[in-house]
């Protein structure tokens, strides 16, 4: 117990907490993204992975219950490390001129106190369903709960798909500094692998914004072009 | 000929620690492009002195580049605008004439002003006291060869030992961490067989060293790459990071 107060008491060992529970949160927002473009291939799809999901019972509780730590965890650390940081130089240069650290990782604090703003939204609006109660009756022809029209429908909303928009910018603006960041500070950098891995952050960092905005824009292209695709269910 | 440039300066004065400081501006004049910058405040502090006012103090020592002595953040770069260098070997001709040019001191809770430009960077020697160091037997000198090193290693190591510990590093960090400069040591010495006996003691005692000391944590800003004259890269900070993880676990399991 000892050894895990000096080591969470450190610098590198809070280092560590944050990069590893953001890790954890990486694969969170990659999977969520990945579950979510099947509302691409129709509410058969999307609909069927949202019940399985639903199905897991306790097990999705596990899973729940491991991320909201992880995100607690996080901020805590990172506020902390914030605020030690700033008392470390209280006084600034009068010329301010970056050599190096990008716009990403200048505003990690900013990026990420919004992005718990928009996630506490984004759960009440897709999960608990509190901004629209009537979502909860929405049923498919098959029986299951119609999460793939609860969606369109929320997209549909242009203020509720820009301030989504917003939230997953700012989500990729946070990791394009993140992924990068675990890679260092987990000590992996020095490794032939992890060159590439650091070049390749804010890449991956797009791909996850393109893969999360296709979706409210898909919804709104779809509903004004009247495309086949991306239309509810009659409700 | 365009020899020499006319600069306006705007120097940090601050008498000492206690008494609040300000910007105080002096033009210099008639600065020939081949001298360094500290030998530019020099005149500029000849000037000073014939007009009986107090010459502006700033830290120098060997003027080669390779004490670590001289600081100053130059136009909100520390060790100014050159790529690798040191102030003393930043030379007058990557200035244009006209040019303001503003001069602070490094920015650090953890290293205290003195005077003017001058901070005191001890709390870096005592990070190095806390484990910088190899326990080294006494006696004849050993056979050369006898220890055999990995070129891959000694050739890291080297890079490694190239800090001079001026502190740029901390300097330019926007949270004055001092990780460029401990990963420094504790991997120049973790890398080679002669640093094996201290090498856990090492990283644990040196990191919480520098925590203590008021330095801020590393956030992978890079600035302290950026700035270094020594061109210590960034990645011996996350060799430090994993040195420092795999460290505290032995000593935790050590202890049970």
């Amino acid at each position: 117990m000892k050894a895990i107060i000096s080591f969470y008491q450190s610098s590198i060992g809070k280092k560590w907490i944050v990069a590893l529970t953001g890790l954890v949160l990486v694969g969170f927002v990659t999977g969520h993204m990945i579950g979510n473009l099947q509302v691409f291939l129709g509410h058969e799809a999307l609909n069927r992975y949202a019940a399985f999901l639903q199905g897991l019972g306790e097990l999705l509780w596990v899973i729940r219950g491991v991320l909201a730590a992880c995100i607690i965890v996080h901020i805590i650390t990172t506020v902390l490390l914030w605020v030690q940081n700033n008392a470390a130089k209280p006084q600034k240069y009068a010329v301010n001129n970056p050599q190096a650290g990008s716009i990403g990782a200048r505003t990690m604090i900013v990026s990420g106190l919004i992005i718990i703003c928009f996630l506490v939204f984004h759960i009440l609006h897709f999960t608990a369903l509190s901004i629209h109660p009537e979502w909860k009756l929405w049923e498919d022809p098959d029986g299951r709960h119609d999460v793939y029209s609860l969606v369109i429908a929320g997209f549909r909303n242009p203020l509720e798909s820009l301030f989504y928009l917003v939230g997953v910018f700012l989500l990729a603006t946070h990791l394009s500094h993140g992924i990068q960041s675990f890679i260092q500070t987990l000590g992996l950098r020095s490794r032939k692998i992890a060159e590439p891995l650091t070049t390749a952050s804010p890449y991956l960092a797009g791909l996850l914004f393109l893969g999360y905005a296709s979706i409210p824009v898909g919804v709104l292209l779809a509903q004004h072009l009247n495309l086949p695709i991306l239309q509810p269910l009659a409700h | 000929m365009s020899d020499t440039i006319n600069l306006t300066l705007k120097v940090w004065r601050q008498p000492n620690a206690s008494t609040p400081g300000k910007f105080v501006e002096y033009p210099a004049k008639n600065i020939p492009t081949d001298c360094s910058f500290l030998e530019m405040l020099d005149i500029v502090n000849e000037t000073l002195v014939a007009q009986n006012i107090e010459p502006v103090a700033f830290d120098h020592d060997c003027r080669e580049g390779i004490c670590g002595m001289c600081s100053l953040v130059i136009n909100g770069v520390a060790h100014g605008p050159e790529k690798a260098t040191t102030t003393c070997q930043l030379h007058m001709r990557h200035f244009k004439d006209g040019d303001t040019v503003y001069v602070e001191p490094w920015r650090a809770v953890a290293f205290p002003l003195i005077k003017d430009l001058v901070v005191d960077r001890t709390a870096f020697e005592r990070i190095q006291q806390a484990g910088g160091y190899i326990s080294a037997r006494n006696g004849s000198a050993p056979d050369s060869n006898s220890v055999p090193i990995p070129k891959q290693n000694a050739d890291c190591a080297m890079d490694a030992a190239a800090c001079i510990g001026c502190g740029a590093c901390v300097a330019a960090c926007p949270n004055s961490s001092a990780m460029l400069f401990v990963s420094a040591k504790v991997s120049h010495l973790a890398l080679l067989p002669q640093g094996q006996p201290e090498r856990t003691r090492r990283a644990v005692k040196m990191v919480k060293t520098m925590d203590a000391e008021g330095f801020g944590n590393c956030t992978n800003y890079y600035e302290c790459e950026a700035v270094c004259p020594a061109e210590i890269k960034s990645s011996f900070i996350s060799m430090l990071n994993r040195e420092y993880v795999f460290a505290a676990a032995r000593e935790a399991v050590s202890e049970i």
